[in-house]
């Protein structure tokens, strides 16, 4: 069967067809001229808002993301003709909205006099090169993302070394008061627990797809549930461990909920068993109140989720004890403000955050600029991204694929929720970016990675099967789906 | 594997669905409420991101705008003049809020009144930026001008109360010492210096005070216009030349003391018009304690007493006591023990005598203007009591013209034009011990109509006590505030 068809079978609608599947670049094309269009528009939306003019820099900007979405596109048209069709010009639409609005907040003087705005949209440009890029030579090197199962080990010691990174003295950096989770090479800053996301999502893949019989079979029924054996249990536990030390040594909620969900996600897909994610849930439950009661960092965040005003009240009070911050009240007052249909690009004052909100608090200033119906888009488009992630989890031929997928598009589904809900005031906040969104190169970076492979994986999994061996006296047969 | 995928699929969707949950609750729920909390500096944000409606004079604006440097707010209140017309607008700062007129008028002047909805949201439509609306006040500059700049020349603190008669229409209201609230109209370290200078604990001549309005003097014999009033009301006696039954000396009832005049003065049964022209304390003290205090209470009330008035701003209430004893009724009802006035106050009883009898309430807020200079409202006069009769009322003027040409009020005569006053000087501090306060209360008529009433009070704590006059401090100002009415017209 060649590969250039397109039209097949037209009953095949889904992504799980394995046969005759569409390659759909066309369509990937036609969306990501709006991808890039939308945020252009938006561009020339904030600086009439703000200068009353169209933007000098709209048309290398324009250029710039069309650009960069087109060098994409042209790397999946040649390297993986059948990827989901979706998930570039989910990204790159979530990454130029990402982009107006880091600039629409360095237009404000006041984060520029606090020394947090000016010139960033730019520096986010050059991030979404580089995640663009990487994005590309995941394409063009991962030819088949079963060759990842090889480094299953080495992915381990790799995350770890990227989670305990931060906390080497001397490379280590506190940027913001609360998480310790940077280090500082020169002049550059990475978050090394972006990178550890995708390291350790290939970890748990490699490592349940040889272990997942095991864990799934030899256990003992104890009151309704299968526990495993003490030598199958013991990974989950030392993860449990690291993502508490994590949690601990560098202040990092966010993180270790991300990785924790993450392993239980993959491990109950693994197994099939409901005993794993009740096991996972308690003992994340008992972690996070352990941790919450003697770690002050956690219990403030708590406290400013419970109570954000009295927060806010404390942070303005001069001689008031303990740190407290106002980021919570003023994140509520900027959706609040927001209301239905949102102030209109450039004309909400979501900078009253201060430090955070071109990172953690991004998604505020959409909720005021863009309202209740801009929000709710970006959540779909969230949604909608994670779907395609499931879509391909589920489509993959291989366990180890359908692990991989399922871990990065859950990983990716609990950091928007994480992120999002922490910002609306639904769970505490914990400092994590939002995927995309947010000003940041390694989380900018890492996300394109995370795409590029799963683009990879639903590549593998939409390719038309090989042609069966032809035998000339059978009959036609009938073409049974896969499970 | 894939049965647990599916879960995981709806496991995902659930976070989103929570997410959506709490958007809506959020941003469709509680917007208003956060949207208008007054911790939400948006709000403030949007009081000074348009240039405010200005607080008109004569047709002029006395207040302006400028945009600030720094800050988030975009425009800060200016005030032409703004220690003269304090009295009038109040003040409206980025940091400090707003008062008076400027408050109470807000939601015009900043645009958000819902009486400009309509044309908000067409400018909105037509991607007008939103103005604030106009408050047209009933005030004279030049009047003003004259009753501040005779306050300030005479130094001390002081007060200037003006009322047209015919309509109430508040003409001048002055107070001194003042401010400027430009000053504090922005959110600078300068404005929060000007700020702690102002308070009364940094400053003790507490100039932001509206002494006309919000602060009450004992009014001393300008008072005996009200006794007047009540005797002949009450028909006491019947005309301003009916001898009265006034012994001199003349002992309170049920006390052993003796009430006492200025010096000597022909007090013995004077007639009223004598009475008010060398202003006997004897003669309407004993007016006071024959009426009784019910019957003073009443008429003191027809005059305004007791209550708070609304010009819109409002004016603290007066003080004349119920339950006092003949005595005591004695001594208030020559503006001494617990009487009290504003200045506005004693404005309106002149006012009632020249408007022959008719007291008007008194307003300061002539016409809403939409920013098109639409009027959106336009107070009309309206009568408030009727103290007096016609006829009670021109007896009274009689007496009030002769205490001008020949009693006490000399000072305030005016050439070619009929004044009516009188003079107060009024004590002050435990047993007197403080400089008295010196008041003058009067009227002009040009042919038959009144156009101003005036009232004026002046602490001066440094003068020498004996040259403490209504006369001579307060009369002088009265004087120049209805010269300045009266010039404003021809």
């Amino acid at each position: 069967m060649s590969s250039s068809t397109s039209n097949t079978s037209t009953h095949h609608t889904s992504t799980i067809g394995a046969i005759g599947a569409p390659s759909r670049r066309n369509t990937e094309l036609a969306l990501l001229v709006f991808a890039v269009l939308i945020p252009v528009f938006a561009y020339a939306n904030v600086g009439l808002a703000i200068d009353d003019q169209v933007p000098a820099g709209l048309l290398s900007y324009g250029l710039g993301l069309g650009l960069l979405a087109g060098v994409a596109h042209l790397v999946v048209r040649k390297f993986a003709p059948y990827a989901d069709p979706l998930m570039l010009p989910l990204a790159t639409l979530l990454n130029g909205l990402g982009l107006v609005a880091i600039w629409r907040l360095d237009q404000s003087k006041l984060l520029q006099q606090i020394g947090q705005a000016g010139g960033k949209a730019t520096n986010q440009l050059i991030y979404t090169a580089m995640g663009i890029a990487l994005f590309a030579v995941v394409l063009i090197f991962l030819k088949d993302h079963r060759t990842l199962q090889r480094y299953t080990y080495i992915s381990m010691a790799g995350a770890l070394v990227l989670l305990l990174l931060p906390l080497v003295p001397g490379l280590g950096a506190e940027l913001t008061y609360g998480a310790k989770i940077w280090i500082q090479v020169g002049s550059f800053t990475i978050q090394p627990g972006e990178f550890a996301k995708i390291v350790l999502a290939v970890f748990f893949a490699g490592y349940l797809m040889v272990k997942r019989d095991a864990l799934a079979l030899a256990s003992r029924r104890f009151m309704g549930l299968y526990l495993p054996r003490g030598r199958d249990l013991g990974p989950i536990i030392v993860v449990w461990m690291i993502s508490i030390l994590i949690l601990v040594f560098e202040t990092d909620l966010g993180t270790s909920l991300l990785f924790f969900g993450m392993f239980i996600i993959m491990l109950y897909v693994a197994t099939e068993r409901t005993s794993w994610i009740v096991f996972g849930l308690l003992m994340s439950a008992a972690g996070a109140v352990g941790v919450a009661s003697f770690e002050p960092h956690v219990k403030t965040r708590v406290q400013a989720w419970l109570n954000p005003m009295h927060e806010y009240t404390l942070s303005r009070t001069p001689g008031a004890t303990g740190v407290h911050s106002e980021q919570a009240m003023q994140a509520l007052w900027a959706f609040g403000s927001g209301g239905t249909l949102g102030t209109g690009w450039g004309q909400g004052h979501s900078e009253l955050i201060r430090f955070a909100a071109n990172s953690d608090f991004i998604f505020a200033t959409f909720g005021e600029e863009l309202g209740l119906a801009g929000v709710m888009a970006i959540l779909l488009i969230y949604g909608l991204v994670v779907e395609r992630g499931v879509r391909t989890a589920l489509a993959a031929r291989d366990p180890f694929g359908k692990l991989l997928a399922i871990g990065l598009s859950g990983a990716f589904a609990l950091q928007v929720f994480v992120v999002a809900g922490g910002v609306m005031g639904l769970i505490p906040l914990t400092g994590m970016t939002m995927p995309f969104l947010a000003y940041g190169g390694s989380s900018v970076i890492a996300n394109w990675a995370l795409i590029g492979i799963l683009i990879r994986i639903s590549d593998t999994a939409r390719r038309p099967a090989p042609a069966p061996a032809p035998s000339p006296d059978a009959e036609m047969t009938q073409v049974v789906r896969p499970s | 594997m894939n049965k647990p995928l599916r879960r995981i699929a709806i496991f995902c969707g659930l976070l989103v669905l929570a997410l959506l949950i709490r958007d809506n609750w959020l941003q469709y729920v509680k917007a208003d409420s956060l949207r208008e909390d007054t911790d939400n500096r948006r709000v403030l944000i949007a009081r000074y991101a348009t240039p405010r409606g200005d607080i008109i004079v004569d047709g002029k604006a006395i207040t302006g705008h400028a945009e600030t440097t720094s800050g988030d707010f975009k425009y800060k209140r200016t005030y032409k003049d703004g220690a003269m017309w304090a009295p009038v607008t109040g003040f409206v700062s980025q940091s400090y809020g707003a008062t008076q007129l400027e408050s109470i008028e807000d939601g015009i002047l900043t645009g958000t009144d819902d009486r400009l909805f309509f044309r908000n949201t067409l400018d909105m439509l037509t991607g007008k930026p939103k103005e604030g609306g106009n408050v047209v006040t009933t005030l004279s500059a030049a009047a003003q001008k004259a009753a501040y700049n005779g306050l300030k020349k005479q130094g001390g603190k002081g007060a200037v109360a003006a009322i047209e008669p015919s309509t109430g229409k508040i003409l001048a209201l002055a107070s001194y010492p003042s401010y400027d609230p430009s000053t504090i109209a922005g959110g600078s370290d300068s404005d929060a210096e000007a700020w702690k200078k102002l308070d009364k604990k940094n400053n003790p001549d507490d100039p932001s005070l509206n002494r006309a309005l919000r602060e009450v003097y004992p009014p001393g014999s300008t008072f005996k216009v009200v006794t007047a009033a009540a005797a002949l009301e009450n028909g006491l006696y019947k005309s301003a030349d009916e001898k009265t039954d006034s012994p001199l000396p003349w002992t309170m009832p049920g006390t052993t003391t003796q009430l006492k005049n200025e010096g000597s003065i022909p007090c013995k049964n004077a007639t009223l018009r004598v009475a008010l022209q060398y202003s006997c304390n004897t003669v309407f003290g004993k007016v006071g304690s024959d009426l009784g205090n019910d019957k003073m209470l009443e008429e003191a009330k027809k005059f305004g007493f007791t209550e708070e008035q609304f010009t819109p701003v409002r004016s603290s209430a007066p003080v004349f006591s119920d339950d006092m004893n003949p005595s005591q009724t004695a001594l208030s009802s020559i503006g001494q023990y617990n009487t009290a006035a504003t200045p506005l106050q004693m404005a309106m009883v002149a006012s009632a005598v020249a408007n022959n009898g008719t007291l008007m309430k008194p307003y300061m807020v002539d016409s809403l203007q939409a920013p098109n200079v639409d009027t959106l409202e336009k107070t009309e006069p309206e009568k408030m009591s009727e103290p007096l009769s016609a006829e009670n009322a021109q007896i009274l003027q009689s007496m009030m013209e002769t205490v001008v040409q020949k009693g006490t009020g000399t000072t305030a005569q005016i050439d070619g034009v009929t004044v009516g006053g009188k003079t107060g000087t009024a004590q002050h501090g435990e047993n007197n011990s403080k400089n008295p306060y010196a008041w003058f209360i009067s009227y002009a008529k040009v042919g038959d109509s009144a156009p101003v009433a005036v009232a004026v009070v002046v602490q001066d704590d440094n003068a020498v006590r004996e040259n403490i006059s209504g006369s001579g401090l307060a009369a002088p100002i009265a004087k120049s505030v209805m010269e300045a009415v009266i010039d404003s017209k021809k």
